[in-house]
C-alpha cells in the first residue's frame, strides 16, 4: 500500500517476517497432527520433526523358545527373525541388557554353550550341540535403523477402547440443541428490542450489554443448587441432557440477543414500516421480513455458540458431570491427560479428534465467523 | 447411536415448542383482541392494549432464561457469600475473612494479575502487527487464516498440544519436546518447564496468547482498512517513514477498536480455567482465581460459601468494564 514502493528490501523483510509468524503459529497443530499418525514406538522415542527420517531405535525381542528347535546338519538349530513386520534394519546386537550394542551384525556369538548370529534383515539363527532345553527363548537385544512408519491404528485405539466415539456422540448430543435454542429465543427478543417500543426497553438492552460480561463463575454455585433441587423434585438427578442444553441457552443468550438486535436493527426500517401499514403483525413481519434478512448474523451467532459449546469443559464438567457415559471430547481429554499423561500417541490422537471438528466448521465457514466478530465487537 | 437420534428427537420438539410457544401466545393475542371486524372504536383500543402486550410475548422467553441463569445467580451467589460449605447457615464475614487470609487466595490474585497484564497485551500487540503486515502481502489472507485458526480450539485442545511442545524426558533420551530439543540443539540443558515456579505462569500464558491473537488480528485488521486513504497520503506527501505513518497515523485513529479488543481479551482472560487445570492444575505456584474456585465448589464435597466468595472476587474485577460497556453502548444508541 504505502511501503510497496519503497524498494524491494523492505518488502522481503515483510514477508520474511509474516512467514516466520505464521510457521510459528501453525506448528504446534501441526506437530500434533504428525504425531498422531506416527507409529507409537517410534512416537516415544523421537521428536516429530524426524518423522520423515530413519529412526535408531533399541529394540529387545524374545528369540524363540527351544521347543521351535529343528536338527539340521547335526546341530540343533532355532531360527526367526526380529523384525517380523518393518523392513528395517539391524546394525549392532547384544546378548545381554548390560551391553545391548557388544557385536556387529553377522557375527557369530558364543553365549553358554550356544551360538548366536544376527543379520541385518533381522534373521538370526541359534544353534548348539546338544538339544536345547528351558521354557523361554534368549532375549536378543538390538538396535535397528526403521524406516518411518505412518498408521491410523493410534485413531482406532482411542475411539474403540478409549472411550473416544461414545463422548464424541455425548459432544454432538449437547452441542446441537445448546446452539439452536438460544438462537430461536435470542432472534424474537432481538426484533423487539430493536423495532418495537415498549416502556423499560432501554434498560433491557442495558442489561443484555451488562450480562455479557459477568462470569460464568458467578452461576455455577447457585444453579448446582437449583439444578439438585430440581433433580430431587423430579428424581433424575441433576446431571441431563437438558440441563445442560438451558445452561448453555443461558450462557449464550447475552451475546445473541446483542449481536442480533445490533443486526436487525441496522435493517432499512422501510421496509418494517411500509409492511406495517399493509397490516402485517409483527409476528408476519418477524417470520417473513426479518427472519431471512438476518440469516447471516444468524449464521455467525450460530458459529459462535457451536465453538463454544463444543469446546468448552467448565459448564460440561458442573452440569453434566465425570461419569463415564456422559463425558463429552473435552472431559474425556482432560480424564486422559490425567490418566495417559505419557502416552502420547493416545494423547495427539485423543486432541486430534476434539479438535476436527470445530476445525471443520472453522475453515468452511470463516467468512461469517469474522462477519459476527465485527458486528459484536467494532460498532 | 440411539441417544443421538433421541437428542435430535429432543431436538426439534424443542424447538417445535419453541416455534409453538411463539405463534400459539401470539395467536391467542390477535383472538383475545381482534384488530379486524369489529367496531372501529374498539379495534383501535384492542390494537392498543394487544401493542402493549406484544413486546412481552417476544422478550419473555429470553428475560426468564436471563434472569434465571445469569441476573440471579449473581443476587445468589452474593448471598451465599455469607453462607457456610452448604450454603445453609449464615456466617457473617467468616468467608471473606478466610479468603484474606489465605497465601493461596495471594498466589492466585497475583497470576490473575499477572495474566492480566501479559496476554492482554501481547495478543493486541501481536494482533495489531500481523494486521499491518498481512494487509500488504498477497498471500496475506492464507497467513490471516492460519494465525486465526487456533481460535477454533478447545483450550484443553491447546492445552494438549502445548504440553507435547514442552514435554520434558530426563536423562539422556532424546527430546521429543519441541522446546526442549531447541534448548538442547543450542546446548542448552532441558528443563520441566511446567514446573518452574514463577516462569511457569508465562508459560501458560503463551498458549492463550496463541489463541487469541488471531481474534485481535481479524478485528484490528478490520479497522486497520477503515482508516481513510487521505491521512496516510497526506503524512506520505509529508514525508513521513512507515514507521512514523504506522504508530503515529494509523494507531491512534484506531484506539476505540484496540479498546475493545483489549477489554474482550481481559475478560476472557478473567476466567481462564481450563488451560490452568489441565497444565497444572494449580501446582507449581500457577494457581488462578477461576480454577481455585472450581477447586473449591467440589473438594471434600464442595464448599459453596468459599467458592462464593472467590466468585464475587472475579466478578467485581469484571464490573468496571461493564460499566464502561454498558456506558458505550448508551453512547451508540443515542448516536442512532
Amino acid at each position: 500500500m504505502v511501503t510497496s514502493k519503497k524498494g524491494s528490501a523492505l518488502t522481503l523483510v515483510m514477508h520474511a517476517s509474516v512467514l516466520f509468524l505464521v510457521i510459528l503459529w501453525t506448528i504446534p497443530t501441526a506437530g500434533l497432527f504428525i504425531s498422531s499418525i506416527r507409529d507409537k514406538d517410534q512416537l516415544s522415542v523421537s521428536g516429530w520433526w524426524t518423522a520423515l527420517a530413519t529412526s535408531e531405535q533399541r529394540l529387545v525381542e524374545r528369540a524363540l523358545d527351544p521347543t521351535h528347535q529343528q536338527f539340521e546338519d547335526g546341530r540343533w538349530v532355532i531360527k526367526g527373525n526380529l523384525l517380523p513386520e518393518s523392513d528395517g534394519e539391524i546394525v549392532r546386537f547384544g546378548v545381554s541388557s548390560l551391553e545391548p550394542e557388544a557385536y556387529a551384525v553377522g557375527e557369530l556369538v558364543d553365549r553358554k554353550d550356544k551360538q548366536i548370529q544376527v543379520f541385518a534383515n533381522g534373521d538370526y539363527t541359534i544353534s548348539s550341540d546338544q538339544e536345547m532345553s528351558g521354557r523361554r527363548g534368549d532375549r536378543i537385544f538390538f538396535t535397528a535403523e526403521i524406516p518411518p512408519r505412518f498408521t491410523l491404528d493410534n485413531y482406532r485405539e482411542v475411539l474403540s477402547s478409549e472411550g473416544l466415539g461414545q463422548s464424541f456422540i455425548n459432544s454432538l448430543t449437547v452441542t446441537i440443541p445448546a446452539t439452536i435454542i438460544p438462537i430461536l429465543i435470542a432472534a424474537f427478543a432481538a426484533y423487539a428490542l430493536a423495532w418495537m417500543k415498549f416502556p423499560g426497553r432501554a434498560l433491557l438492552i442495558a442489561g443484555v450489554v451488562g450480562l455479557l460480561v459477568v462470569p460464568l463463575q458467578m452461576s455455577l454455585i447457585p444453579l448446582l443448587k437449583t439444578y439438585n433441587l430440581v433433580g430431587e423434585f423430579f428424581g433424575v438427578g441433576s446431571k441431563t441432557y437438558v440441563g445442560i442444553w438451558l445452561a448453555h441457552t443461558g450462557f449464550g443468550l447475552p451475546l445473541a440477543v446483542y449481536l442480533l438486535r445490533n443486526y436487525i436493527a441496522g435493517l432499512p426500517g422501510e421496509i418494517i414500516e411500509s409492511a406495517r401499514v399493509d397490516g402485517a403483525s409483527d409476528f408476519d413481519i418477524f417470520r417473513k421480513i426479518i427472519l431471512p434478512l438476518s440469516f447471516p448474523a444468524l449464521a455467525s451467532f450460530a458459529i459462535f455458540q457451536f465453538l463454544w459449546v463444543w469446546n468448552d469443559l467448565l459448564v460440561a464438567m458442573v452440569f453434566l458431570g465425570n461419569n463415564e457415559e456422559h463425558l463429552v471430547l473435552t472431559g474425556r481429554l482432560r480424564e486422559l491427560l490425567g490418566s495417559r499423561g505419557g502416552n502420547w500417541e493416545i494423547l495427539t490422537a485423543s486432541a486430534f479428534i476434539t479438535i476436527i471438528v470445530p476445525l471443520c466448521v472453522f475453515f468452511g465457514l470463516q467468512r461469517y465467523l469474522v462477519r459476527g466478530l465485527l458486528a459484536g465487537s467494532v460498532k | 447411536m440411539g441417544q443421538l437420534a433421541s437428542a435430535l428427537v429432543t431436538m426439534i420438539l424443542g424447538v417445535l415448542a419453541c416455534a409453538a410457544y411463539f405463534y400459539g401466545s401470539n395467536a391467542l393475542l390477535d383472538w383475545l383482541f381482534p384488530g379486524k371486524n369489529r367496531p372501529a372504536e374498539q379495534i383501535a383500543r384492542n390494537l392498543r392494549i394487544a401493542n402493549r402486550i406484544r413486546p412481552w410475548l417476544f422478550v419473555g422467553p429470553a428475560v426468564l432464561v436471563l434472569t434465571f441463569y445469569l441476573f440471579y445467580p449473581v443476587i445468589d451467589s452474593f448471598i451465599l457469600s455469607f453462607h457456610g460449605r452448604t450454603g445453609e447457615e449464615f456466617v457473617g464475614l467468616a468467608n471473606y475473612q478466610w479468603l484474606f487470609g489465605s497465601d493461596e487466595f495471594y498466589e492466585s490474585f497475583r497470576n490473575n494479575m499477572l495474566w492480566l497484564i501479559v496476554v492482554p497485551t501481547a495478543a493486541t500487540f501481536f494482533g495489531l502487527v500481523i494486521a499491518s503486515m498481512t494487509d500488504r502481502i498477497w498471500w496475506g489472507n492464507i497467513a490471516k487464516s492460519l494465525i486465526f485458526m487456533p481460535m477454533a480450539i478447545s483450550f484443553i485442545g491447546a492445552s494438549v498440544i502445548w504440553k507435547f511442545i514442552y514435554d520434558y524426558r530426563s536423562g539422556d533420551d532424546p527430546q521429543i519436546g519441541l522446546l526442549n530439543a531447541l534448548v538442547v540443539f543450542f546446548g542448552g540443558e532441558p528443563q520441566a518447564w511446567i514446573t518452574i515456579p514463577f516462569w511457569n505462569n508465562f508459560f501458560l500464558m503463551v498458549i492463550l496468547v496463541w489463541i487469541q491473537t488471531g481474534f485481535a488480528m481479524v478485528i484490528l485488521s478490520a479497522a486497520l482498512r477503515g482508516i481513510p486513504d487521505e491521512t496516510i497520503e497526506a503524512a506520505v506527501l509529508d514525508g513521513a517513514n512507515g514507521v512514523q505513518i504506522f504508530f503515529k497515523i494509523m494507531v491512534p485513529q484506531i484506539w476505540g477498536t484496540i479498546a475493545v479488543v483489549w477489554t474482550t481479551i481481559t475478560i476472557l482472560v478473567l476466567k481462564v480455567f481450563d488451560i490452568v487445570l489441565a497444565m497444572t492444575n494449580g501446582q507449581w505456584g500457577t494457581q488462578v482465581l477461576a480454577n481455585q474456585m472450581f477447586d473449591w465448589m467440589f473438594r471434600g464435597g464442595g464448599d459453596f460459601g468459599r467458592g462464593a466468595v472467590i466468585a464475587i472476587v472475579i466478578m467485581v474485577l469484571v464490573v468496571p468494564i461493564m460499566v464502561w460497556n454498558i456506558k458505550r453502548a448508551n453512547a451508540e444508541m443515542e448516536g442512532r
